[in-house]
């Protein structure tokens, strides 16, 4: 009987090796896999097991964790409520980080990012306890206030940058809602505020600012065509140019009419680039659109950045221009309308790189990482994404942009001693819907040290009566005040 | 077969001395460990678990010392570190459930332990030679087959989450299943012994393998169907592949034909596969077993899929012991101890544990080999393959080899009546050690010499 006991002893053997290779599966090769695993509870204790780094504006944390007593040994707070909802985001032990830099930044917040190795190294060899890293943004809380104030109730975004830089001042995007609902460790008030922050048909979790279904942006893309015009060569802010009542277009029955009850936009319907800007003159810039070509026009945007998927560390949507487009739709497009899609952070761009002499800033909002005992881990260093402009074309361009403020469409935007330069804009999108209201521009014009774009959804507060310059640049004429004014 | 009379005469006692010292110094340690993790001080219950330990193995290793003094060495010092090391999961689940160290479910467990080694004792004390079982052969078969169907009668049986394998009596439960394991090993041992001549020589050969009569079909066909019973009735596929596994592999010993494996494996898979068939439970352990993760199997249980990703958390080094979170598991101190402790111990930390399981199933074999007698060859070897399959059946039924089942991992898992079987089943493996390493004596070894010469058949 001995052989099959040696045999038996074999398949014994053989057993245990099967037991070896599956628990290797599960404890090396699947770990990682399962660990990720959104339902893993372990995995998501072990994150509050640690203190989550704050995000900070000025120095004043606007999310931080406190103690708690439950199982879980930190609650997630927002000081501030709603004002920094659509920046921080929110941190749920239900439905994880999302909404801003909660999950754009959350290996960092959370500790686990590569970058804090040796961080973490030291903390194991100190026995410091370990915790997440903090972030100092970039925003300017007087800025920032005054965007959230001035935007009020009405639906929309605003986005401040400081041109020089590209550093984000402000970020509004309303409507908005309190990421603490979220972040309670009462499970079912969660759920219910989830279920209806995403029931709710106007989108309070979007950030308008950088992402959610992107605006027309109306008259203040002249600024690209115009932008355009000048790199050809062929144009000057002084060349004289048609600017009709109504532009005939070719190709189709439809016409380009100046806005309502406005005639030509000069005499003999002729005006200079300069002036058709001041006064927003479609059929001016309808016909350069035509004039310059989809490709002239498309370079232009791109240089500009649209097209390009930025993160701020956020992702932000790219904005664009069709691809082809007839004559029609270029004139269309030259002003903005037909499918021509941005982002308000987009926008800000555009006017950020008239203001810095042509480059474009790349934007972001953590201005450095800090560890938990607020030493600088990492700081951020500016860097340039692209020249859009000439710096000569830039500052014809400013020029232009200040007699829009000065004595054009945006006179709301103007402040007592301080130079704006600016654009508005009110972009139609689909029939019996008021327009969207638009004001993009930057202060002071000689030393620029922000620029701002607002979108002001349906024409907010006024509805169909809405134009850019009469809805959104008081909006930015606060929110420029409060950076400018010391 | 050869006459293995080269072991050497030593006793290995002192071995056996230092090494369960050891023992008892890991689990000492891990106690510690434990404390110093969960509470960060030195543990209040060290003292009376760790002498509660001590005062066991050493007492036992004694009778060892008196009573069996060729026993091997290497069985009670893996078993008093397995059961040790359970002791400390379970102190640790009780920390983390905020048990105190005097009602919680380790104490309990300790008492079990010297209840269980107390009857191991006495099995040893009582049981001078191990061929006095084979007298009782049916009525082990009696005892066997009764206690496995005893979770059947209405009003005794209990049926814990899913499987009716437990027995209630008042306030004690208990799982006879543990018990008729070794008393069916006992049985088959005894039964086969008397019929293995008739099992192995008469036959036909078909495809290379000698097929077995089909009036010999009979005593597998009883053991299938009663397994298949057990599956069935019991909904526990762990006890039924336990048990009829145990069957096919003692028969394949006794008659050295690879036939009876093949048999064994087509009649079980066949009868698995229909009962998958026929039998909601059976397709909800198999969707739990093959899809865990999707929101069907989640929505019936998510117990397995908890107990993989406390795996996975533990990754190669383990958390540590009292650093990782193994109370997520539900049964994490009896069917699911392996993931807790592949939680904290981590991959390298299970690989020891299952060596230590391999070791002691081996040693089992080894007694098997070197056991003069059929009958004792039989036991040591069912009882050894046993444990083997059990570890399988539960460590695989965690890690997705197998469906889930309702067994618990022998001496490791809370739970008294796995204890005190698998503690006496320990005391029978070491009496046929015993047995097996005692020098012959002169007039002995003469007379085995002779029976060995008769007892040599080969066929083919």
């Amino acid at each position: 009987m001995n052989a099959p006991i040696r045999r038996l002893s074999g398949v014994v053997a053989l057993l245990f090796a099967i037991l070896l290779v599956s628990s290797t599966w599960i404890q090396y090769v699947q770990a990682k896999e399962l660990q990720g695993r959104p339902d893993n509870r372990r995995t998501l204790l072990a994150t509050y097991a640690r203190e989550r780094g704050q995000i900070l504006v000025d120095g004043t944390p606007v999310a931080l964790s406190k103690p708690s007593n439950d199982e879980l040994k930190w609650l997630r707070t927002y000081p501030q409520g709603p004002r920094y909802a659509h920046v921080t985001g929110y941190y749920s032990f239900t439905y994880g980080p999302g909404g801003g830099l909660e999950s754009a930044e959350n290996s960092l917040l959370s500790g686990q990012s590569d970058k804090l190795f040796y961080r973490r190294v030291s903390d194991m060899l100190t026995g410091r306890k370990a915790a997440g890293a903090s972030l100092e943004l970039t925003i300017n809380p007087k800025a920032q206030a005054a965007a959230e104030k001035a935007l009020g109730n009405q639906r929309g975004a605003v986005v401040a940058i400081d041109p020089k830089t590209g550093a984000i001042l402000a970020m509004v995007s309303h409507p908005d809602y309190d990421p603490a609902d979220l972040t309670s460790h009462d499970s079912k008030k969660v759920a219910a505020a989830w279920k209806k922050l995403n029931a709710d048909p106007t989108r309070p979790m979007v950030n308008r600012a950088i992402g959610g279904n992107l605006y027309p942006p109306g008259s203040t893309f002249k600024i690209v065509t115009a932008a355009a015009a000048l790199a050809s060569g062929k144009y000057t802010e002084e060349s004289q140019i048609p600017g009709p009542a109504v532009l005939d277009l070719p190709q189709t029955s439809a016409d380009l009419p100046n806005s309502a009850g406005e005639g030509a936009c000069g005499p003999n319907n002729k005006t200079t680039l300069k002036h058709a800007l001041e006064i927003s003159c479609n059929t001016a810039f309808g016909w350069l659109g035509m004039q310059l070509g989809g490709d002239a026009l498309r370079s232009q945007a791109a240089k500009f950045g649209v097209g390009d998927t930025l993160s701020i560390p956020m992702r932000v949507t790219p904005s664009s221009v069709p691809a082809q487009l007839d004559k029609p739709q270029l004139a269309q497009s030259a002003i903005g309308q037909y499918d021509v899609r941005v982002t308000p952070l987009q926008v800000a761009m555009i006017s950020s790189a008239v203001a810095n002499r042509g480059i474009v800033m790349k934007p972001y909002l953590v201005k450095s990482v800090l560890s938990s005992d607020l030493d600088t881990i990492e700081e951020a260093t500016p860097s340039q994404l692209s020249q859009a402009v000439s710096a000569d074309d830039a500052s014809a361009l400013t020029r232009m942009m200040e007699a829009v403020v000065q004595s054009g469409t945006g006179q709301a935007a103007q402040i007592a001693g301080v130079s704006v330069a600016g654009k508005t804009g009110t972009a139609q999108h689909g029939k019996g819907q008021a327009p969207h209201a638009w004001f993009t521009g930057f202060a002071p014009a000689d030393d620029p040290q922000v620029a701002v774009a607002v979108v002001v959804e349906d024409g907010g507060s006024v509805g169909n009566e809405a134009y850019g310059g009469r809805v959104a640049a008081p909006i930015a004429k606060a929110v420029m005040e409060a950076v400018v004014q010391k | 077969m050869t006459t293995v009379s080269s072991l050497p005469p030593r006793k290995g006692r002192n071995v056996e001395l230092v090494l369960l010292l050891l023992a008892v110094g890991i689990v000492v340690l891990a106690y510690l460990n434990v404390g110093l993790a969960t509470q960060g001080t030195f543990p209040p219950g060290l003292l009376a678990h760790g002498t509660g330990l001590l005062v066991i193995s050493l007492a036992f290793h004694l009778l060892l010392r008196w009573r069996a003094s060729y026993a091997d060495p290497l069985l009670l010092p893996i078993v008093t570190l397995l059961n040790g090391l359970g002791l400390v999961m379970i102190h640790r689940l009780d920390i983390a459930a905020g048990r105190d160290v005097a009602d919680g479910l380790a104490m309990k467990q300790l008492t079990w332990s010297a209840l269980a080694v107390a009857i191991a004792a006495a099995v040893l004390f009582f049981l001078k030679d191990h061929r006095t079982l084979r007298r009782y052969t049916f009525t082990a078969a009696a005892v066997g087959f009764g206690l496995l169907l005893l979770p059947l009668v209405p009003g005794l049986g209990r049926q814990v989450y899913g499987s009716r394998i437990w027995i209630g009596l008042g306030p004690f439960s208990f799982q006879p299943g543990e018990i008729a394991k070794i008393v069916l090993a006992i049985f088959f041992a005894g039964y086969l012994v008397q019929t293995r001549d008739v099992l192995s020589l008469a036959g036909r050969k078909v495809l290379g393998f000698t097929m077995p009569r089909a009036r010999d079909l009979g005593p597998i066909l009883v053991a299938w169907v009663a397994s298949l019973g057990v599956l069935v009735f019991e909904k526990d596929l762990g006890s039924s592949l336990l048990f009829f596994g145990l069957f096919v592999a003692m028969l394949y010993v006794a008659t050295e034909r690879t036939s009876w494996i093949a048999i064994g494996m087509v009649l079980f898979s066949g009868g698995a596969y229909v009962a998958y068939l026929l039998f909601g439970h059976v397709q909800q352990r198999v969707l739990l077993w093959l899809h865990t993760f999707s929101p069907e199997a989640l929505a019936v249980s998510d117990q397995l899929a908890r107990g993989l990703m406390g795996m996975a958390n533990g990754g190669l080094l383990g958390t540590g012991l009292g650093r990782g979170r193994p109370d997520l598991t539900y049964f994490a101190e009896s069917d699911f101890i392996v993931p807790s402790f592949g939680e904290e111990i981590g991959l390298f930390g299970v690989f020891a544990l299952f060596m230590l399981y391999l070791l002691l199933i081996e040693r089992g074999m080894r007694t098997a080999l070197g056991v003069r007698d059929g009958f004792g060859k039989l036991l040591a070897a069912g009882l050894s393959f046993s444990v083997a399959l059990q570890c399988f059946v539960v460590v695989g039924g965690v890690t997705r080899v197998i469906p889930l089942t309702g067994l618990t991992m022998p001496f490791l898992s809370y739970g008294g009546s796995s204890l005190l079987a698998n503690w006496s089943l320990v005391a029978l493996l070491l009496r046929i050690s015993d047995h097996a390493r005692r020098p012959l004596p002169e007039v002995e070894q003469a007379a085995a010499a002779q029976a060995e010469a008769t007892e040599v058949v080969k066929i083919r």
